[in-house]
């Protein structure tokens, strides 16, 4: 029996359709899905549907009565079974198409699914990085990169022991704890910034640009990033010297001398930057609107991201060293006291990132 | 290596570099706010250049640039730099070739 479209391949011989039918199908659907409509073959199923049976009935009528005419009618009877073949292949492939259209919103459901599932790992990814490193419940971190995810857990733990180590130096300062005893407790929170410090140059290695963003710092931390960390010239000026009391003249010039020289490195550090994000744009940049694949400015731009790495660790570098010269200008107890400044200053900045985060919010 | 110590023995101040160090160039930008205008020697336009490269590695330079020598002799990298100025010695290393006057800082 020959069926007057030949657009589908009768089912006899395979399940469904040839998959490139299919493919070419899900193309059509895709933009009609929005809609939500069915397919207008669907509509001319059931008109289809209706059709056949008052076909069928009338046929069904007419070949009784050819039958019982049967010289005279037989010319009617074959346009007849003709309609009534070709109506029964009409419905076949509604039916056909139908099943197709259901199948395809159906994968569509569990894509719509999945992607809820990722948005929401996402989010809460997202709200655990930027407001809660200050909170113990650090331990989920939904982070792909182990190095990251590492990081993270041992950032967490520093900011608990920091935390310890300011109530420490508090107490120790309102107590008469002789110098020698309290240079144990500045040698040991400075060590407590260099180990951080070495945290995140391995986390640079692992995600440069986890770094950069400062995501494991809460947002009003974040508001002061400079390559990856506080900016030390800032830190001396604002924090420090203005809580350093009994500075000989010599300690207030070496520290004029430092904060200039700290400004002076971090300007060419700046300038540095710059340049790399000008070389960085400008291979992205590369050829565009040309045919062709992006894949070698891709290439070209992976390679100068050593660079930023390399930034970062020059960055904490500095910081580090900053430390370290005060601990050399300042006295025993300035030290601790500078180190006390500096431990309250960041709580400071966590408990208003934190304030602000769960700030009361107008109902929409 | 001695294409490294004739060009340092004949400049003053000299960076080993390469064209697309970034890095480099920051150090470039801190000594010229010194008042140096240092020799700056592209080592990726040399044809000597992985020579140098490798020699400068030998050395302890794991850049291996920018390679920083101040009167002939190695200085050192990005760190030893930094470190030399926040302590105030890179000023006093450099002062018999500072050519310009010093940039104010506020």
């Amino acid at each position: 029996m020959n069926s007057t479209t030949t657009q589908f391949v009768p089912s006899r011989r395979m399940g469904l359709y040839e998959p490139v039918h299919q493919m070419s199908m899900w193309g059509d659907f895709r933009n009609t899905l929005l809609d939500s409509s069915p397919p207008p073959e669907l509509m001319l199923e059931v008109n289809a549907n209706l059709d056949n049976q008052s076909e069928d009935t009338t046929s069904h009528g007419t070949f009784a009565a050819s039958h019982r005419n049967d010289q005279e009618a037989s010319k009617p009877d074959d346009k007849v079974l003709r309609r009534l073949a070709q109506n029964r292949e009409a419905a076949r492939k509604s039916r056909l198409r139908k099943k197709a259209y259901v199948q395809q919103l159906e994968n569509s459901k569990l894509r719509l699914i999945q992607l809820e599932q990722e948005l929401n790992r996402v989010r809460q990814q997202g709200l655990c990085v930027g407001g809660g490193i200050d909170t113990s419940q650090l331990a989920y971190t939904g982070n792909s990169n182990p190095g990251i995810s590492a990081f993270e857990l041992e950032y967490g733990h520093w900011v608990e022991e920091q935390n310890r180590q300011i109530s420490d130096l508090k107490n120790a300062l309102h107590s008469d704890m002789g110098d020698t005893e309290l240079q144990i407790f500045v040698d040991g929170g400075m060590q407590h910034y260099f180990e951080l410090f070495s945290m995140k140059v391995m986390a640079a290695r692992a995600d440069v640009f986890y770094i950069m963003s400062g995501m494991w710092k809460t947002s009003a931390e974040r508001f002061f990033l400079w390559i990856g960390g506080f900016r030390p010239s800032e830190l001396v000026k604002q924090v420090l010297s203005p809580h350093l009391d009994a500075l000989s003249e010599q300690q207030r010039l070496d520290i004029v001398n430092l904060t200039q020289s700290c400004q002076q490195a971090e300007d060419a550090l700046s300038q540095g930057m710059e340049k790399l994000q000008f070389i960085l744009a400008q291979a992205i940049a590369d050829g565009l609107l040309r045919e062709g694949n992006y894949l070698p400015q891709i290439g070209a731009a992976m390679n100068k991201l050593d660079d930023l790495v390399r930034f970062v660790v020059q960055a904490d570098h500095l910081r580090q060293e900053t430390l370290q010269q005060l601990s050399r200008i300042l006295t025993t107890r300035q030290a601790a006291r500078g180190l006390l400044a500096l431990g309250e200053y960041l709580q400071r900045l966590r408990a208003l990132s934190s304030c602000w985060s769960s700030r009361p919010r107008e109902q929409a | 290596m001695e294409k490294i110590g004739k060009v340092a023995s004949e400049n003053g101040v000299v960076i080993f570099s390469k064209s697309t160090c970034c890095l480099c160039y920051a150090v470039q930008i801190l000594f010229r706010d010194l008042g140096v205008q240092p020799l700056v020697h592209e080592i990726d336009h040399d044809p000597e250049g992985k020579d140098i490269e490798k020699a400068l590695m030998r050395m302890g330079c794991s850049g291996p640039v920018p390679a920083v020598y101040i009167g002939g002799k190695l200085v050192g990298s990005t760190n030893e730099v930094m470190s030399l100025h926040l302590s105030g010695s890179l000023v006093q290393l450099l002062r018999p070739y500072q050519q310009t006057n010093l940039s104010s800082h506020d």
